[in-house]
């Protein structure tokens, strides 16, 4: 890490809690890439626009080239790689709901697309279909003309229990 | 003609829905894209840029740079070993420029350093002295005697022609003789992955690069000249990609030898990243295009010649100009008998960003060209637009524009009348010019058809290879020099190795192509994957099949005839005796029988007389019509795209839920060239660098789409299988173009169709984008 460090902070990533001393002026994207080796999470314009950096902090869907690394402190982080456990075949519904649906081309996008549907099946069980196309405007796909992405999230809602998306909401309330 | 039902049969896994075989990966996190791999001890590369679109470099000074702690190389093209340029034509373009800099995106530095910010600080303080020159930026202007020049050659990249008939006693029958003149813009790939490398120095004096690559052997023969190596030296693997569309070819041979150089220099890995600021500056777009057409008709609308006159804006580059503006010259006419054919295709030089091949590749534009031409003709003459379509369309035995006679069944006009039919165009398109009167938010319908040569054509050589490799435990390997590039290439090709061997998709695994795995394939390119790798594989299965059927005769007691290969098992329809697929292949490798094929297919012979642009130029072609639903907001100039239909003949649909994909994407890309998208460049700078100005349709922009396929399966492809990655793309900016014309009565002939071309027929005279480069940069 060429840049200066933090004192540790504490924050929780993908379940786990962590203290760490983190990169002054990188943002929380090369820090997963870069110093966590969580290179799931994907950099494709770094301004914001693409989504393909999305993240959920502390159960919402955030940019992560948007976010400095030291702003997760006591933050709930959540990645692609938390959303199936390590070595774990479990699919999430969400992830299988994308597979089902066809609804993963290149893939660039995909872990974005995962993130954000989580994060909206967080906040509305029931999405319909402008609330849909609503939450994924800031995620661009250039693949899939969006519509099997769409059929993804419509049977995800349709699959998910409250088990399914506890993890994600954990220590929400707590900050 | 042909029978086209004699390869009618039951499949077991074509066109069936399965699971794309690479989804896991991509839905866990764990596909491992260009800029996932790092090496331990990695540099990391940047390239300095040309601050100028057009200069003579009088110095470069890298002192500076080269004394910065932490820089370890910092290289210029006198650090190159072996050619300092190349092309697949042409070989004129530079990996590190020599004495003049030809647009902004060219490197006349690199610099390897152990983290990304010294090597950018490094690149910073390298000093270029330049002399300017004038900028060529208009590929007509630049065809002028008194043009300034890129080349002492002059600024001519290409001309492509087509003679046909005699165009001048074509316009003394016609009854009606007029001219129309269109244009497209420059865009952007936009694959969502920018560019990314990892060049590690090898064993054997060689390098292995894994990286963001969709033509692993073109990338592969550049960096060999490049640095001065025999090719089996130069190990290339395919990361996987995050979209290319045609995109990381050109770029990604320049990048590769920068990354090589470096490493071989430093003797240590070197990555190298693209920003997305960077990936715009220096890889090539899709070729903006003047069109000028005249036709003839008869009153009756009937098509009876074509004058066709097209300027094509390669930027400094060949690249694959010459290739992309052949598709277009042949393609000119649209899908349509035109009697008297006299068409020009000039590709000129000029100090904009290069162009190459872009999804499409030479069809969009003309696409655009002669589908918004037959809308105003059928005006002219008093038809609806499906009428004239339908009036002048080819079909079964039409000879085209090249004198091709096509002997296969020619589906554009059931293609149109599928569309047309589904929703009611003809009334819509009456009823929408009377309803509209008064309204401020108004409805139109519009159409558009295709037809497109598959694979390369007279373009060049087509041949592929696929290795297949039994295991003994009856799973099965597959692997090819074609890649997957986000289309779904592992899965098709799958798809057809588990049919012909009958085993289950689940029971394959599709590897990354690798230049040390398998022999040269060609490029992913052309719509030719499916249709080439696919004959290909059926090749190799057929071989595997060969050798394994005596095996499975002897154990199973009976007549090979009586065996059935299907669901990872072999039967006997004679016995009832069943053998597991691993039972076969391990007997099979006891017997020491190789379980191993390499299929290879060459694509049937084409024809082309440059000098009179005649022949049989594509060995088969594809057939499509699109329809659009816009509402236009006449108050804001917004249109919104609320309905679609596409239909596609594909010969045969190998892999439903990939073939769906293809097309709604492919209409959402389309939909983007339409409404939003353009790469502006004023004086060849760039007026913006990312998408918060390069705008791509977003989820809340695409309609419903309705893909309606045609199934007429052609005799020379894999169980009939035709193309449709690129069709699918290039027929919905003119169906939107129409479909507006149909709504506001305003014909727009310039994409992008923004708000105030929707409005006021115009753009606006405006260079700068919101908050530009260029204006940013005057400020400072």
């Amino acid at each position: 890490m060429s840049s200066d460090l933090t004192p540790k902070i504490k924050f929780r990533l993908n379940g786990i809690d962590m203290e760490k001393e983190v990169p002054a002026g990188w943002t929380l994207l090369r820090y997963l890439r870069e110093e966590l080796g969580l290179t799931g999470t994907k950099c494709g314009c770094e301004i914001g626009e693409c989504g393909a950096c999305t993240v959920l902090m502390n159960g919402k869907p955030v940019n992560s080239c948007l976010v400095m690394a030291p702003q997760i402190e006591n933050a709930s982080i959540w990645t692609i790689e938390g959303v199936t456990p390590p070595g774990g075949t479990a699919l999430h519904p969400v992830q299988k709901a994308f597979i089902e649906c066809d609804a993963v081309h290149c893939g660039f996008c995909t872990p974005g697309m995962v993130m954000t549907t989580i994060g909206l099946l967080l906040q509305n069980k029931k999405p319909d279909n402008s609330q849909i196309k609503q939450a994924l405007a800031g995620n661009l796909c250039r693949c899939t003309g969006y519509i099997q992405i769409f059929e993804a999230v419509r049977l995800a809602a349709a699959m998910i229990s409250e088990n399914d998306m506890r993890p994600f909401r954990e220590n929400i309330s707590e900050n | 003609m042909a029978d086209y039902q004699s390869d009618d049969k039951c499949f077991n896994v074509v066109g069936s829905r399965v699971i794309r075989v690479d989804a896991v990966d991509k839905v866990t996190g764990r596909a491992k894209y260009g800029a996932d791999y790092n090496a331990l001890g990695q540099l990391y590369g940047v390239s300095k840029y040309a601050d100028y679109p057009h200069a003579k470099i009088k110095s470069i000074n890298i002192a500076k740079a080269k004394s910065l702690d932490g820089v370890r190389a910092v290289l210029t093209h006198e650090n190159i070993p072996g050619e300092k340029s190349f092309g697949a034509i042409t070989a004129n373009q530079m990996v590190m420029c020599t004495d003049t800099v030809r647009f902004m995106g060219d490197v006349v530095a690199i610099v390897a350093a152990e983290s990304q910010e010294i090597a950018e600080k490094a690149a910073d303080l390298i000093e270029v002295d330049y002399d300017e020159l004038p900028v060529v930026s208009d590929p007509e202007q630049a065809l002028a005697d008194e043009s300034p020049r890129l080349y002492e050659t002059g600024n001519l990249c290409f001309h492509h022609k087509v003679r046909k008939g005699d165009i001048e006693k074509g316009f003394a029958h016609s009854d009606i003789v007029v001219e129309r003149d269109y244009s497209t813009q420059r865009i952007e790939h936009s694959y969502l992955e920018p560019e990314a490398v990892l060049a590690e120095p090898g064993e054997n004096g060689g390098i292995t690069i894994v990286g963001t690559l969709q033509n692993l052997y073109n990338i592969r023969r550049v960096v060999a000249r490049v640095l001065n190596l025999p090719l089996n030296r130069i190990r290339l693997i395919q990361a996987t990609l995050g979209g290319s569309f045609g995109g990381k070819d050109e770029v990604m041979s320049s990048i590769c030898c920068r990354a090589a150089l470096l490493a071989m220099t430093c003797g240590r890995p070197v990555k190298m990243t693209n920003s997305r600021e960077q990936s715009m500056r220096e890889s090539y777009k899709r070729h903006p295009y003047k069109m000028k057409y005249k036709v003839g008709l008869s009153k009756d609308g009937i098509l009876q010649a074509m004058e066709i006159k097209v300027y094509a804006d390669a930027g400094p580059y060949s690249a694959m100009s010459p290739f992309v503006t052949w598709r277009s010259v042949v393609q000119a006419t649209g899908p349509y008998i035109v009697p008297n054919v006299k068409t020009d295709i000039y590709a000129a030089y000029t100090n904009n960003c290069y162009t190459s091949a872009m999804r499409g590749f030479g069809s969009p534009q003309i696409c655009f060209a002669t589908e918004s031409l037959m809308d105003e003709l059928a005006e002219l003459v008093g038809l609806d637009p499906l009428e004239i379509r339908l009036k002048n369309i080819l079909t079964d035995g039409s000879t085209t524009a090249t004198g091709q006679t096509l002997n296969h069944k020619v589906s554009v006009g059931e293609a149109l009348n599928i569309v047309s039919k589904k929703a009611d165009f003809k009334a819509r398109w009456q009823e929408n010019r009377r309803q509209n009167i008064n309204q401020v938010i108004k409805k139109g319908i519009g159409l558009s058809c295709s037809y497109r040569g598959v694979s390369l054509g007279a373009e060049g050589t087509d041949a592929a290879g696929v290795g297949i490799s039994i295991q003994t435990d009856g799973s099965v390997v597959v692997y090819t020099g074609l890649v997957d590039m986000g289309q779904g290439a592992a899965t098709t090709i799958s798809i057809v190795v588990a049919e012909e061997l009958g085993v289950t998709v689940d029971r394959i695994r599709f590897l990354n192509a690798d230049t040390t795995a398998i022999p040269d394939s060609g490029p992913t390119v052309a719509s030719r994957t499916s249709f080439m790798a696919g004959n290909a594989a059926k090749n190799g299965c057929a071989e595997l099949l060969k050798r394994i059927k005596p095996v499975a005769a002897e154990i199973l007691s009976c007549p090979e005839s009586s065996l059935e290969f299907k669901d990872n098992k072999i039967s006997s329809r004679v016995t009832n005796k069943n053998l597991d697929y691993g039972e076969l292949a391990a007997a099979c490798f006891r017997k020491g029988i190789s379980l191993f094929s390499h299929g290879w297919y060459k694509g049937p012979t084409t024809t082309w007389d440059e000098h009179t642009g005649q022949g049989d130029a594509y060995f088969t072609f594809v057939y499509a019509a699109n329809l659009a639903e816009v509402e236009v907001d006449t108050v804001t100039g917004q249109v919104k795209v609320t309905r679609f239909i596409s239909s596609h003949d594909l010969g045969r649909t190998l892999n439903l839920n990939g073939a769906k994909g293809q097309v709604y994407g492919g209409v959402a890309m389309g939909l983007g060239y339409a409404l939003f998208e353009e790469y502006g460049q004023d004086d060849g700078r760039p007026l913006l660098e990312n998408f918060d100005e390069y705008l791509l349709a977003t989820s809340c922009d695409v309609p419903e789409i309705d893909v309606i396929f045609i199934e007429n399966p052609d005799l020379l492809g894999p169980h009939g299988a035709k193309s449709l990655g690129e069709p699918a793309c290039e027929l919905a900016a003119p169906a939107i173009a129409n479909a507006i014309t149909n709504a506001t009565g305003l014909r727009v002939r310039e994409l992008p169709l923004t708000l105030e071309r929707v409005l006021l027929g115009k753009a606006l005279s405006r260079k700068e984008t919101r908050g530009s480069l260029k204006a940013r940069s005057r400020k400072q």
